[in-house]
């Protein structure tokens, strides 16, 4: 309404340094801080990862001890998946879906600005743990009563806290995407017009929404077993431990699509790239898209062969989950017919796409093998399923960020990674992974099952354990050189030149760095591969839908980031039994949330006066 | 084929010594082989893609044809994984359906195992023989025999991959399986499910006997009882009834809290997990944590002198069926 | 504003703005969110209630006459704010207050009732861990407890603020999808009064 314009301020206030970033609701700096965040996370859990590997290396090591090694474990698994590989895929899809949809803000700039210090102050609540009294132990599945009873130390307290805090988080980021994608979309770019990146953000959104409600409930029952002395999982009261198994894998089980589903949509935009042919089979990717998270639904109790469910269970739930082959494969297939025909480019975005074909198919295919329930009961819970799900995540969802992170590095940093370091990246990590993930599938079948922190002399294991370990060092080596490359591109004063790669969507239609408008006027969408379309028809640059015109942007706000740090302080009150602290803290959220409803925020306007030079420059928004 | 032989002899999967195991290990094979089949095609498609259709010198000016898709070739890539799925299927199935056991009828003189998990360490009832064993289960070769697992703690998971998948012992709940040993030999069973530090030395034995030997063995547990013979065991014997017994049984006497030691003279291991000699025996009495950790029995180290723990070494090594 | 400016609203304004769509669509995910969260209480109440561990169960404890009342009050509750929503048709912001005063104090007397009747449960032997239907039964009841309290509280907050101002394409949506989540809470009693007390007493 244009009445509001004269009620806000029209200067927006100059913010700077660490203010301005703990402040900040704009998408795209949420998106850098969420990959930062991640990758962090990421580092720190492959750490883990190596210590695991160095324990290993040689039968019967006492390196560290039981309780460390499955403190280890836990760390490990539970970062990786919940702060490290969901943020980092968070943070891509926020600095990139809003401009592949044509859009200036994402729809709920201050709640995804609350969802990033959530998942950070979640984060890091865990990760305190490790100081705290010794870190979690029972998993990254935290199995009652292991979890509850049994555990030998204070970390599962800090688990069941800091992933509820995160898991808040992660739900609202997936509501935000859900509403962006269906009312912000630019005119002209239909459902169908819309990348597979996008897509596959709005289909994962859609998983997070209905997967992680159930895990809020799992964690408070558990929280309430721990804390306030429920018998949810006491046996002796009544309690039943197979209850945290169901609600655990109808979470986990999405979980495992809103990891690769993304990995999917990044492979899906480098892959036609780099071969400059728009994606074979368009929208029969992104039925199986679709269906790949609609069934992700119905077949979590694959994950409880062994429970003793009975065969009729088993049956159902092996057969249901055979089916996910099908989108599954019509997805490979698509990959291999966009490259067909061609003219495949292979800098290094494109060789982590190309080399996660072969892997994820590895992984998908040990996938369809742990379907069959009567020989899953011996995979169950061995190296062979650590082998399987490595494949899965590291040779696809890791892949697929590491293919992202070079395709979009320019767009996110303004700067291009360097392609001889990155290519060192590659074949170090590549041939890293495959040694340290091959083995263990014969292991687990030789009788290793998972999580042991050690293992006995003169059972065969020692050679396959000794290279997983060798590999694992490989990998460590990789991702030093990542490492030194982005430190290397982000010293270097070079900016990256509009469209570096020939892009098809949109994102590659904005000045580099993008404005904090992102589109000065929203783009006209003539088809898919909007971009592409445009230099078919001979022009370099998106058609204007709209005249220029004053830019409604949001305010930036301090709540979140205090809204979580109120979490972060009553969860210490829960976890050191001082209620008054738990209350306080729960009290100051809701009171922050208060203000937010009672101060009226309008946010500001940038006048077009301000953009004019800007598109008279000839810029290409 | 490559994989058939792989891992030691009475502990892989991959070399199946019982029924249910080589149901399992069919159902292996022929998902491999399926799979195995699709990564060829796959592979062969990839190769020529990458190799084909490479960026060459002076393809700059021409732009490939931007092909929307075939429907055709989508009907084919899902119609030919869901007959693949369904040879896959129908057999999992039935194979699901033989594998899932059946509480043996009154009157069936199936042998029934009830199977109790600890933190560490295992619990063997014959129930129909009204005897108790810990850490090795003897079974008879060639029976199918009918397991009932429960778990007095955390959950465990039951697993001998030599003859048969795992099932998980769960508290305040119990699971049926069965077994089937179709040649005798000494098998390695282990837990498979995280149960705390000590999981990975969770370990026990299966001894799978000829029928007769086994009915030996049982008419040798029956009358199994305490007699020692020699004056160190002898010693050993009160030191046990003073400091052991209110967790560990022996015969029809003692707690339940330990393992039961009626036949510990005859366990292939010591803890599931050790060489069964004096000198593993003693360290253990002292300091049971230093070889397991977190387990539930308390050091003897401060309690008991180096001559207690030897006397005791000597009664406990005599506790044998036979 | 002047009042002829709050003629001047559309007929929705709650969807005139796309800020105002964005929460209308947000709020609708959020409680197919919620429909998941509490399915999932649900379950694990279904799982157990007839786990009570020698404690007193269901078929003691439940009054219907109590559980009655408490139901009557909150679907007379939701039609409250359905009238408040009638009265933001009418760009009536007076009325659109009142009737959410009276909702509130509806739900205020629903929530007054819930505690009565947990001490009450409380007192005839059904503590919090007494057994896991105890735990379930609590766990269940106290979380859609909270949800009210929270909307009772977010509705006077709304009340607060928007007291003497006039109904906007601001403040519009923010009364509609109080309104909206109003109508998840009433819905997720149904469920609880059919599947708990129903249930639990036959």
């Amino acid at each position: 309404m244009a009445t509001h314009t004269e009620q806000v301020s029209l200067n927006r206030k100059q913010r700077s340094g660490i203010w301005d970033w703990i402040t900040t609701v704009d998408h795209k700096k949420v998106g850098i801080l969420y990959f930062l965040a991640g990758f962090f996370f990421f580092l720190l859990a492959g750490l883990e990862a190596v210590i695991i590997r160095v324990q290993l290396i040689y039968p019967e090591l006492n390196i560290v001890s039981a309780q460390t090694f499955n403190e280890l474990i836990t760390m490990h698994g539970t970062t990786m998946i919940f702060l490290a590989a969901m943020p980092i895929f968070l943070g891509l899809m926020n600095c990139i879906v809003p401009l592949q949809i044509g859009a200036r803000d994402v729809a709920f700039p201050f709640m995804n600005a609350l969802g990033l210090w959530l998942f950070i102050f979640g984060g890091l609540l865990l990760n305190l743990s490790w100081f705290l009294g010794g870190a979690p132990d029972a998993g990254w599945t935290a199995y009652a009563p292991l979890s509850t009873d049994y555990s030998g130390t204070s970390g599962m307290d800090f688990y069941v806290l800091g992933l509820q805090i995160a898991g808040f988080g992660t739900l609202m980021g997936g509501i935000n995407f859900l509403v962006t994608i269906i009312n912000m979309r630019a005119p002209g770019m239909s459902f169908m017009r819309m990348p597979m990146f996008s897509w596959a953000t709005f289909v994962t959104s859609a998983l997070i929404l209905f997967a992680f409600p159930p895990l809020t409930i799992g964690f408070f029952l558990l929280m309430f077993d721990r804390f306030f002395g429920s018998n949810f999982f006491v046996a002796d009261a009544g309690g039943n431990v197979i209850i945290w198994e169901h609600i655990f894998w109808i979470f986990g089980h999405p979980e495992v699509y809103i990891l690769i589903l993304p990995a999917f949509g990044i492979l899906s935009e480098v892959i036609p790239t780099f071969s400059r042919k728009r994606l074979f089979g368009y929208s029969a990717m992104v039925f199986a898209t679709a269906l790949i998270a609609f069934l992700g639904f119905m077949v979590w109790a694959h994950h409880m062969f062994t429970t003793g469910l009975g065969p009729v269970a088993n049956s159902i739930f092996a057969v249901a989950t055979m089916t996910i082959a099908i989108p599954t494969g019509v997805k490979i297939f698509n990959w291999l017919f966009t490259m067909w025909g061609g003219q495949i480019r292979f800098p290094t975005a494109n060789l982590w796409a190309v080399a996660f074909i072969p892997s994820f198919l590895i992984g998908g295919m040990t996938g369809v093998m742990l379907s069959v329930a009567p020989a899953d009961y011996h995979y169950h819970d061995t190296y062979f399923v650590v082998a399987h799900f490595h494949y899965v995540i590291v040779g696809g969802s890791v892949f697929g960020i590491f293919a992202g992170m070079y395709f979009w590095w320019p767009r996110i940093f303004g700067k291009m990674l360097n392609e001889t370091l990155g290519k060192w990246h590659f074949w170090t990590f590549f041939v890293g992974f495959h040694l340290t993930f091959f083995p263990q599938h014969f292991l687990g079948l030789m009788g290793m099952p998972r999580r042991v922190f050690t293992f006995l002399e003169g059972q065969q294991l020692e050679l396959g354990n000794f290279i997983s370990s060798i590999g694992s060092f490989l990998m460590t080596i990789g991702s030093i050189i990542l490492i030194i490359n982005i430190i290397m591109t982000q010293a270097k004063k070079e900016v990256a030149e509009y469209d570096p790669w020939d892009g098809r969507t949109l994102d590659w239609a904005i000045p580099i760095p993008t404005p904090v408008y992102n589109f000065a006027q929203l783009p006209l969408v003539k088809g898919l591969d909007p971009l592409w379309v445009e230099k078919m028809n001979g022009n370099n640059k998106m058609t204007p839908a709209e005249p220029l015109d004053d830019i409604h942007m949001p305010n930036s706000s301090i709540l979140p980031f205090v809204m979580s740090l109120c979490f972060f302080i009553a969860s210490f009150g829960f976890i050191y039994d001082v209620l008054i602290v738990a209350i306080l803290g729960i009290a100051g959220f809701f009171f922050c949330m208060l203000l937010r409803s009672l101060i009226d925020d309008h946010g500001y306007y940038i006048k077009k006066e301000e953009l004019a030079p800007v598109v008279d420059e000839g810029g290409k928004a | 084929m490559l994989l058939a032989g792989c891992g030691e002899e009475n502990l892989s999967a991959l070399r199946p010594k019982g029924t249910a195991s080589k149901i399992s290990f069919d159902m292996m094979m022929l998902s491999i082989y399926i799979m195995l089949g699709v990564f060829f095609v796959v592979a062969v498609i990839f190769t020529y893609v990458i190799l084909k259709y490479r960026k060459r010198r002076g393809d700059e000016d021409i732009i490939p044809e931007q092909v929307e898709g075939n429907t055709t070739l989508e009907v084919i890539w899902t119609a030919i994984p869901i007959l693949l799925l369904l040879i896959l299927a129908i057999p999992t199935v039935l194979a699901t359906f033989t594998l899932a056991a059946e509480e043996p009828q009154e009157g069936d003189d199936t042998l029934k195992i009830q199977v109790t998990a600890y933190q560490y360490w295992w619990d063997f009832n014959y129930p129909d023989l009204e005897f108790n064993t810990a850490q090795d289960l003897y079974i008879p070769v060639g029976e199918k025999i009918y397991v009932e697992l429960t778990s007095k703690d955390v959950i465990h998971s039951f697993w001998v991959p030599a003859l048969a998948g795992k099932m998980d012992t769960n508290p305040g709940l119990t699971n049926a399986m069965w077994i089937e040993a179709k040649e005798p030999g000494v098998y390695k069973g282990k837990c498979a499910e995280l149960c705390g530090p000590s999981h990975a030395l969770m370990d026990f034995r299966v001894i799978a006997l000829e029928k007769d030997e086994f009915d030996a063995w049982v008419n040798h547990m029956k009358t199994a009882e305490s007699a020692p013979q020699t004056e160190a065991a002898q010693a050993g014997e009160e030191i046990f009834t003073e400091s052991c017994i209110s967790c560990h049984a022996v015969g029809s006497e003692g707690g339940n809290i330990g393992p039961d030691l009626t036949v510990f003279g005859d366990r292939e291991t010591l803890a599931g997990f050790l060489e069964m000699t004096d000198e593993n025996i003693a360290d253990w009495i002292k300091d049971p944590q230093a070889l397991k950790p977190a387990n539930h029995m308390p050091a003897f180290k401060d309690q008991l002198n180096d001559d207690e723990i030897n006397a005791l070494v000597a009664y406990l090594k005599e506790l044998k069926a036979n | 504003m002047s009042a002829e400016q709050t003629s001047t609203l559309p007929q929705y304004p709650e969807k005139a703005t796309l800020e105002g769509r964005n929460k209308f669509l947000g709020l609708w995910f959020f409680l197919g969110g919620e429909t998941a969260l509490f399915a999932t209480l649900f379950g694990t109440y279904l799982g157990l209630r007839n786990s009570t561990a020698g404690g007193p169960t269901a078929q003691e404890l439940f009054s219907l006459p109590l559980v009655f009342i408490m139901t009557v009050i909150l679907l007379v509750s939701s039609l409250t704010s359905v009238l408040a929503v009638m009265a933001m048709r009418r760009k009536d912001m007076k009325g659109i207050i009142r009737w959410f005063i009276v909702t509130v104090i509806l739900g205020l007397s629903f929530l007054g009732l819930e505690i009565y009747e947990f001490y009450e449960y409380t007192h005839a032997g059904l503590r919090w861990s007494e057994s896991a239907f105890a735990s379930a039964f609590y766990t269940l009841l106290g979380t859609h407890g909270a949800h009210v309290a929270f909307g009772c509280g977010w509705i006077t907050a709304l009340i607060v603020r928007n007291f003497r101002r006039p109904l906007d394409t601001y403040n519009a949506p923010k009364f509609y999808l109080a309104s909206l989540y109003w109508h998840f809470i009433d819905v997720v009693w149904v469920f609880i009064f059919s599947l708990v007390y129903l249930l639990g007493v036959i």
